[in-house]
């Protein structure tokens, strides 16, 4: 078999803050192969998007990282430097981040950004085969009037128009891993399953990897190929995404049972009940 | 409690929202749904009474929404924003930023509101003494409706307020939310993708797209999926299961128009 193309072990990350070190994940493993959609839930604060942020090399200054294997297709992210890092991110690997608007330069047109994610790949286009480029880009993230929002700055798009602006700079690179942190939740569910669909064929036709970050247990147990539940830094149990709603651990059930439903209404929604043994749980 | 008439938004020659028209009940919760882009944003910060050049009519609690809406009349109607890392002063403590609202309203007591409105939201003080980028997206957008609530508004705008949280932190709001309303008669207006959270609270309920309210209908006709526009239908379908054929297909379809 081949190496995942991803391939963590043992991750920690600690922040130093005034008030002592936040072990923010502690001790994770993972592994994503080729072609492979991994959808990764838990609870708010369980370290998702941190293990996201340290894969790319994008932790804070006083982050303190520690793994017994950090590996991006047979490379050893750790020892890493600058120029290495330069090759791989937004190339080989993107992250669309949670917050779309606060992650895209606030002074800077969106489709100037665009621009530079495109030259990132391919310096030499010209300025313009780069705009009409931007424009299909926009275009096919279901932007309604590319030309507009390629004028505009980040705060004069709705929620969903900078998260889909966003995911058309990270697909820009053509990715070998896409780690996408919340990338469809604040879009309607139409323009929703669109991009799905436009994510499922980069995994179906050029095997990407795919990290899919969400809340959303009925989306991730559809969408996903493999499921990685966290919770408070670690990782509770990892289960095939079919069957993640025949989960068994209580916090996999807790999470499952809190989702209001349609065909089912109630007044009071149930909430965790979290048990200090889950702390120590292990589901390598 | 709302009286909506006629409401029209615009950014320079473009218009966001095209003459849209409801009212709210005091102590009922109105659920806005729609198409990326429509204007549901819009229509909330125009309740607000923030930016965007404003045409219609406005009536909040028997009174007409001003221009620019004295102290008194911005207390009463809080919104807690969509993007909550830009609505969140970065270099303030989570403690600063609900300070900072008790002092502009000259509010006392402000060590004991500041705990009992963390509490309310399931934060605790542990983060009390945070800044935004130490919290993760849920803490955050907790802490921005703790800011909401703090003033103790009449109506409350909600602006995708459970997207970024988790599904028990999520229950927890929608129980707070539900109990809110109860305790204080407050007036809600959600605006929300999701079709079941949007069931789960709100009675009445508008679906926009491109500016406009397509279809309006009650919570009844949303659990039945009994819709007469087709766009309406079409977000019903979409919010079903997801699958994959039918998702390429519905790509490939959208190509084409
Ligand atoms: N710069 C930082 N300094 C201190 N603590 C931090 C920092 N960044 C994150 N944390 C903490 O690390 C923990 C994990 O955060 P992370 O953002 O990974 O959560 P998450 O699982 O993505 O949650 P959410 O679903 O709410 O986005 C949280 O408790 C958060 O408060
Ligand atoms: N400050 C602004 N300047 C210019 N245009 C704006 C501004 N704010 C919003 N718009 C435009 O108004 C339209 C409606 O935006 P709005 O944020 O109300 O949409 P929305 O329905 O909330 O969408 P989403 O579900 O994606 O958040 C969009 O086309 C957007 O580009
Ligand atoms: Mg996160
Ligand atoms: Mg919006």
């Amino acid at each position: 078999m081949n190496a995942p193309l991803l391939d963590i072990a043992g991750l920690e990350v600690a922040f130093r803050t005034p008030r002592g070190p936040v072990a923010a994940v502690r001790g994770v493993t993972l592994a994503i192969a080729r072609g492979e959609r991994v959808g990764i839930v838990g609870e708010s604060g369980s370290g998702k998007s941190v293990t996201g942020r340290a894969v790319l090399g994008l932790l804070p200054a006083q982050a303190q990282l520690r793994a017994e294997r950090l590996h991006f297709a047979g490379q050893d992210l750790r020892t890493l430097d600058a120029a290495g890092w330069r090759a791989l991110r937004g190339r080989r690997i993107a992250m669309v981040m949670q917050d779309p608007k606060y992650s895209l330069n606030p002074v800077m047109r969106v489709g100037a950004q665009l621009i530079e994610a495109l030259r990132c790949r391919e310096p030499g286009l010209s300025a313009r085969a780069a705009r009409e480029c931007a424009l299909e880009r926009l275009a096919g993230v279901r932007i309604r009037e590319p030309a507009r929002v390629f004028a505009s700055y980040p705060h004069e798009l709705s929620g969903g128009m900078g998260q889909r602006v966003m995911i058309a700079m990270m697909v820009a690179g053509g990715p070998e891993l896409l780690i996408a942190d919340e990338p469809t939740s604040a879009l309607d569910v139409t323009v929703r399953l669109q991009i799905l669909a436009l994510l499922d064929a980069a995994v179906g036709a050029r095997g990407m990897g795919l990290a899919f970050i969400s809340h959303d247990l009925n989306l991730v147990a559809d969408f996903c190929d493999r499921v990685v539940v966290m919770y408070a830094g670690r990782v509770l149990e990892t289960l095939p995404a079919a069957g993640l709603h025949a989960a068994r651990h209580p916090y996999t059930r807790g999470l499952l049972d809190a989702l209001p439903r349609l065909d089912r209404p109630r007044a009071t929604l149930p909430v965790l009940a979290r048990d200090p043994a889950w702390l120590d749980g292990d589901g390598r | 409690m709302i009286r909506v008439d006629g409401l029209e938004v615009r950014f320079g020659d473009f218009t966001a929202v095209r003459g849209v028209s409801f009212t709210v009940a005091e102590g009922a919760c109105f659920g806005l749904v729609g198409e990326s882009g429509s204007g549901k944003s819009s229509v909330l910060r125009a309740l607000a009474g923030l930016d965007g050049e404003r045409g219609g009519r406005i009536e909040i609690a028997g009174a007409a929404l001003a221009a620019r809406p004295d102290k008194a009349a911005r207390r009463r109607v809080q919104m807690v924003f969509q993007d909550p890392y830009g609505s969140l002063h970065p270099r303030h403590t989570v403690d600063a930023a609900l300070a900072e609202c008790l002092a502009i309203h000259r509010l006392d007591r402000r060590d004991a509101r500041i705990r009992a409105v963390l509490d309310a939201v399931g934060l605790g003080t542990r983060l009390r003494y945070r800044y935004p980028h130490q919290l993760s997206g849920g803490q955050r957008q907790r802490v921005a409706i703790a800011r909401a609530l703090i003033l103790e508004p009449r109506v409350l705008l909600l602006d995708e307020p459970t997207s970024a949280l988790d599904v028990s932190v999520q229950a927890e709001i929608l129980n707070l939310l539900a109990a809110l309303r109860a305790e204080r008669r407050l007036t809600l207006v959600l605006v929300s993708h999701d079709l079941a959270v949007v069931a789960h609270l709100c009675e009445h309920i508008a679906v926009m797209r491109q500016g406009v309210i397509v279809e309006t209908f009650d919570r009844a006709a949303l659990q039945r999926g009994a819709f007469t526009h087709p766009y309406t239908r079409a977000l019903w379908q979409a919010s079903g299961p997801y699958r994959r054929e039918h998702a390429a297909a519905l790509l490939a379809q959208a190509a084409d128009d």
